[in-house]
C-alpha cells in the first residue's frame, strides 16, 4: 500500500508541478562568491542515521563525513585515487610495507592530524567485534605490525602483497578520526565544515572551516535537511526552502529540465545496472542460457523505458571509464535469432524462471518488468518476482537464480575483490574459479601497472563471455538545484567530487 | 453501577486492551521478512556480519524472551532503547511528540467551530443556494483521500502560488515559530473531518428547527438568533459530539499520512522508519502511545455520554 501511495504521490507530484513551472531567465556562471547558507535535501535514515563516519552507509551520511572528515585518498572523476590527507605514498619491493606520508592539516580542534590519529581510526574499523562499513577493505592490513614513523609517517604492513593499497586509503568509509575519538555526537574532523547543531532525522547545521588545508569553502553555513519522499525534496528546492536535492528520477528531471526554476545536474556514469544470474546452480549454470540472456536483452529499450534516457548502455563489464575498463571488448547488440537458438539448445524453451526485484532501488520494479518481456519474446517464462525492499540486498545474496542489481562508483580492482572471487563476502552471482581468484592474485601481487592492465583486461574478457553480471546500463545521477547554486561537479556517485559542498557558492 | 466503579472497571479493560495491541503489533513485526540485522547490514549482507549485529541487537534471543523483557521494562516505565540508533526510546518518542500534538490539537481546536457555523449556516439556509454549495463541497471533499489532497494543495498553494511552504523541510522543531508552515497540513486534516461533522449538525440543526420547542419558542417572539444557539443548537449537537470521539482516533492515523506528505519529523513519520528498519522497541512504544489515547478517548466519549444519558450505560 505504502509502495502504491509514494508511486501515486511522485508520480502526481511530477505531472503538477510541471504545470506549475513557469520560465525565467536564467544567469550566466559567475566567479565565486563567498558566504551565504546552502542548504542540501537528501533522503535519510531516521533514527539510523549517525554522524559517527565510519557508520556511514546512507548517501546522506557520505556526504555529511566528506563534509567534516578527510579520508588519506579518495576516488577521483575516472575512480581512480588522488591523493587527499596523505600526500605520497610508496611500497617496498615485495609491495607488502606502504609508508604514508600525510600532509600538514588539523582538526577543528586545533590539534594535528598525525599517524597516531590514523592508525587509530583504522583500528576502529577493523575491530572484530565491530561492524563498520569498511572492515572488509582493511581487512589485508596487519595493523597489530603497522606503526607511526614520527608524526607525520604511518607503516602499514600487510598480510600479503598489494599493489592496489591505494584503493584501500580510499575505500567507502574509511574516514580519519582523532586518535581515542568513539563518540560523534559533537564530531570533530579535519574536514571543510566544522560542526553546528544536530537535529537526528530532521537536520544537520555545519559551518565554514576557515582554516581547511584544501582550501576553505565559498559558503558560510551547510544545512543537510531531510525529505525521504523525492517529491518533497523538489517541492522544497522549488518552494525556496531547499537549494540542492539529492536523487531525482529520470521523470521529474525531464519534467524540470526547461522551466528555469531547478537546475538538473546528471552526473554521468554513476550507478551500474545489472541483472545478477547466480552461476553455480540450474537454469544459469549452463553458459548457453547466460549467453541467451546477453543477447536478448535490448539494452536501448531498457535505458529509453527504465532510466528515460538518463543513461549509457553497458557491455556487461563493471566501471564503464574508469580505470582498466576493457574499452577494447566489442559491445554486445541485441541477437534474438542467436538468443532463441541458444535457449533451445539449453533445453529452457518454455522454462519459468522467476526474476527477483523490489523497491531498494529506483528503477529495479520497471527494469525487471521490462526485460522480463524481452526474456519471454526469446521463449523463456521469466516474470518478476518482487520482494521485500528493506530485506532485499541480504533476500538476493543467496537465495533465486536472478535478480536486478546495481552499484555505486568502485575502482574495478574493489568490485572484483568483494563480488567475484571465491571468498568474496557480497557474491551476488557466485562466480567461484580458482583460475580466475589465481589471475586476480597475480594482479594485485604486481608492481607493473601495465601489468596488472593486462590481468585485469584478461579477467574482464572471461566475464563478459560467460560472467553472471548482465550489466545493461550505466544510469546518470541526478540532481536539482537551485539556479543560484554554482560549482557543481559532473562526478559520478560516490567519488569525491559528488555531494560536495566546499567547492559551490550561491552567486 | 456507580460512575467509579464504571471508569475502573473501563481503566482495567483499557489497560488489558493496550497489552493485547502491543502483543499483536509485536508478533506481526517477527512475522515481517527480515529483522533489524539484515536491514542495517543493508547492500553489503555479509553473513557474518549479519550475525554479528544480531548479537549485538541481542535479537539471537528467543523471541518469547525478548517479549518478556520489554513487558517487564514496560511495568517498570522502561521502554528500552531503540535497535538501531541505541538511543533511548522515551528520548525518540519525545523528539517525535510535539510536532504531532501541535498538528492534532490545532486540527481539534479549530475543527469544533468551523463545523458547527458550517452546519448551522446551513440548515438555517436549507435548500437554498448557501445549503447546496455547502453540502456539493463537504460532500465533495469527505471523498477526497488525505494524500491527494495534500499534493493537490502543495502543489496549488506551495509550488503554483507561493502562499505557504510546500514541506516543513527545514522549519524549526518547534513548528509554532513558523505557523505558515502548519496551514496546509492542518486544512488537510480538517477536511474530511469538519465535512462528516458539519453535516451531522446541519440534520441534527434541520430537525430541532422543525420541533415543537423551536417552533413554540419562535411564536413567544424570542429573538431568532437566541432561538437558533441556545433552543435549537445544543440538542443539534449531541450526533456532532459523538463523532468527535471518532476523529481523535481517525486523526492518529490521518497525522501518518500528512506527517509523510509535508515532511514533518513526528510521531507518524517515526513509525514509518521503525518499521521500514524493523526496530521492535521504538514500534511497540508508539503502539502503546496510540493505543492509550484511543482508549482515554473513547472512556472519556463514553463518560460524557453517562452524564448526559445515565440510563444508555451498559
Amino acid at each position: 500500500m505504502r509502495l502504491d501511495r509514494r508511486a501515486f504521490l511522485s508520480a502526481a507530484a511530477i505531472t503538477l508541478a510541471g504545470c506549475a513551472a513557469q520560465p525565467t531567465a536564467r544567469t550566466a556562471s559567475s566567479q565565486p562568491s563567498r558566504g551565504g547558507r546552502l542548504r542540501a535535501a537528501f533522503a535519510g535514515g531516521g533514527a539510523q542515521e549517525s554522524l559517527d563516519p565510519h557508520l556511514a552507509n546512507l548517501f546522506l551520511e557520505a556526504s555529511r563525513s566528506k563534509a567534516m572528515f578527510d579520508k588519506l585518498a579518495d576516488y577521483g572523476t575516472d575512480v581512480s585515487i588522488v591523493p587527499r590527507l596523505a600526500s605520497t605514498w610508496e611500497a617496498d619491493k615485495k609491495l607488502s610495507t606502504w609508508r604514508v606520508t600525510l600532509r600538514e592539516a588539523s582538526f577543528h580542534d586545533g590539534r594535528p592530524v598525525r599517524a597516531a590519529d590514523v592508525l587509530h581510526s583504522y583500528a576502529r574499523i577493523a575491530d572484530e567485534k565491530r561492524t563498520f562499513r569498511a572492515k572488509a577493505n582493511l581487512a589485508l592490513i596487519d595493523l597489530k605490525n603497522s606503526r607511526a614513523i614520527g608524526d607525520r609517517t604511518v607503516e602499514f604492513v600487510l598480510r600479503r602483497p598489494y599493489a592496489e593499497f591505494p584503493n584501500v586509503l580510499a575505500a567507502f568509509g574509511a574516514y580519519i578520526v582523532p586518535e581515542g575519538a568513539d563518540e560523534f555526537s559533537r564530531p570533530v574532523g579535519s574536514g571543510p565544515f566544522v560542526f553546528g547543531s544536530f537535529q537526528p532525522g530532521r537536520s544537520l547545521l555545519l559551518k565554514r572551516n576557515p582554516d581547511y588545508w584544501d582550501g576553505a569553502p565559498y559558503l558560510d553555513e551547510l544545512e543537510y535537511l531531510i525529505a525521504n519522499e523525492e517529491s518533497a525534496r523538489v517541492n522544497a528546492v522549488l518552494g525556496g526552502q531547499a537549494e540542492y536535492a539529492h536523487d531525482l528520477t529520470p521523470a521529474t528531471a525531464r519534467t524540470h529540465q526547461d522551466g528555469g526554476r531547478m537546475a538538473i545536474s546528471r552526473l554521468s556514469n554513476s550507478g551500474m545496472q545489472a541483472f545478477a544470474m547466480k552461476v553455480d546452480r540450474p537454469p544459469f549454470n549452463d553458459p548457453r542460457l547466460r549467453q541467451a540472456m546477453f543477447l536478448l536483452a535490448d539494452r536501448e529499450q531498457m535505458i529509453d523505458s527504465v532510466l528515460a534516457r538518463a543513461g549509457q548502455v553497458g557491455n556487461d563489464l563493471f566501471g564503464k571509464d574508469y580505470q582498466y575498463y576493457a574499452a577494447g571488448i566489442a559491445q554486445r547488440t541485441p541477437d534474438l535469432d542467436q538468443a532463441k537458438w541458444l535457449i533451445d539448445k539449453a533445453g529452457a524453451k518454455g522454462m519459468k524462471v522467476q526474476l527477483d526485484t523490489s523497491a531498494a532501488a529506483s528503477g529495479f520494479l520497471e527494469a525487471a518488468s521490462v526485460f522480463a518481456d524481452q526474456a519471454r519474446q526469446a521463449g523463456l517464462d521469466m516474470t518478476a518476482r518482487p520482494g521485500n525492499k528493506d530485506t532485499y540486498w541480504a533476500d538476493v545474496l543467496n537465495k533465486g537464480v536472478i535478480c536486478c542489481y546495481r552499484s555505486g562508483a568502485m575502482p574495478i580492482e574493489t568490485h572484483i575483490s568483494q563480488r567475484l572471487l571465491t571468498g568474496s563476502t557480497t557474491n551476488a552471482t557466485k562466480w567461484a574459479r580458482p583460475e580466475f581468484d589465481a589471475l586476480y592474485d597475480q594482479a594485485v601481487a604486481s608492481p607493473d601497472a601495465a601489468k596488472r592492465g593486462e590481468l585485469y583486461l584478461e579477467m574482464q574478457r572471461t566475464l563478459h563471455a560467460e560472467g553472471g553480471f548482465l550489466i545493461w546500463g550505466f544510469a546518470d545521477w541526478l540532481l536539482g538545484a537551485s539556479p543560484r547554486l554554482r560549482g557543481v561537479a559532473n562526478a559520478p556517485a560516490n567519488t569525491l567530487d559528488w555531494a560536495r559542498f566546499d567547492k559551490v557558492w550561491l552567486a | 453501577m456507580s460512575l467509579a466503579r464504571y471508569t475502573l472497571r473501563r481503566l482495567l479493560l483499557g489497560v488489558a486492551q493496550v497489552i493485547a495491541v502491543a502483543t499483536l503489533v509485536f508478533v506481526l513485526t517477527e512475522a515481517l521478512p527480515g529483522d533489524a540485522a539484515v536491514v542495517l547490514a543493508g547492500d553489503i549482507p555479509d553473513e557474518e556480519r549479519i550475525a554479528q549485529l544480531r548479537h549485538a541487537l541481542e535479537l539471537d534471543r528467543p523471541a518469547a524472551e525478548r517479549w518478556a523483557g520489554w513487558l517487564a521494562g514496560l511495568a517498570r516505565g522502561d521502554l528500552g532503547v531503540s535497535l538501531v540508533s541505541g538511543r533511548p526510546v522515551a528520548g525518540v518518542l519525545a523528539d517525535g511528540l510535539p510536532p504531532t500534538l501541535v498538528l492534532a490539537g490545532l486540527t481539534l481546536l479549530l475543527l469544533v467551530p468551523i463545523s458547527v457555523a458550517a452546519g448551522v449556516a446551513a440548515a438555517v439556509r436549507q435548500g437554498r443556494a448557501l445549503d447546496r454549495v455547502l453540502t456539493t463541497v463537504t460532500v465533495g471533499l469527505y471523498s477526497i483521500p488525505e494524500f491527494a489532497l495534500g499534493v493537490v494543495l502543495v502543489t496549488v498553494f506551495a509550488v503554483r502560488l507561493g502562499w505557504f511552504p510546500p514541506t516543513a523541510v527545514g522549519a524549526p522543531a518547534n513548528l509554532l515559530q513558523q505557523p505558515a508552515v502548519l496551514v496546509l497540513p492542518i486544512a488537510v486534516l480538517l477536511a474530511r473531518p469538519v465535512c462528516s461533522i458539519s453535516r451531522l449538525v446541519r440534520a441534527g440543526m434541520i430537525d430541532a428547527l422543525g420541533s415543537g420547542y423551536v417552533v413554540h419558542a419562535r411564536r413567544l417572539g424570542l429573538p431568532r438568533g437566541r432561538v437558533l444557539l441556545t433552543h435549537a443548537l445544543p440538542n443539534a449537537l449531541a450526533p456532532g459530539a459523538q463523532q468527535l470521539a471518532r476523529t481523535t482516533d481517525w486523526l492518529l492515523g490521518g497525522v501518518i499520512v500528512v506527517e509523510s506528505v509535508f515532511v514533518i519529523p513526528g510521531l507518524g513519520t517515526l513509525l514509518n522508519d521503525s518499521v521500514a528498519a524493523r526496530d521492535i522497541p521504538v514500534i511497540q512504544a508508539l503502539c502503546v502511545v496510540f493505543a492509550t489515547t484511543t482508549v482515554v478517548v473513547n472512556l472519556l466519549a463514553d463518560l460524557a455520554a453517562y452524564r448526559l444519558a445515565p440510563g444508555a450505560l451498559t
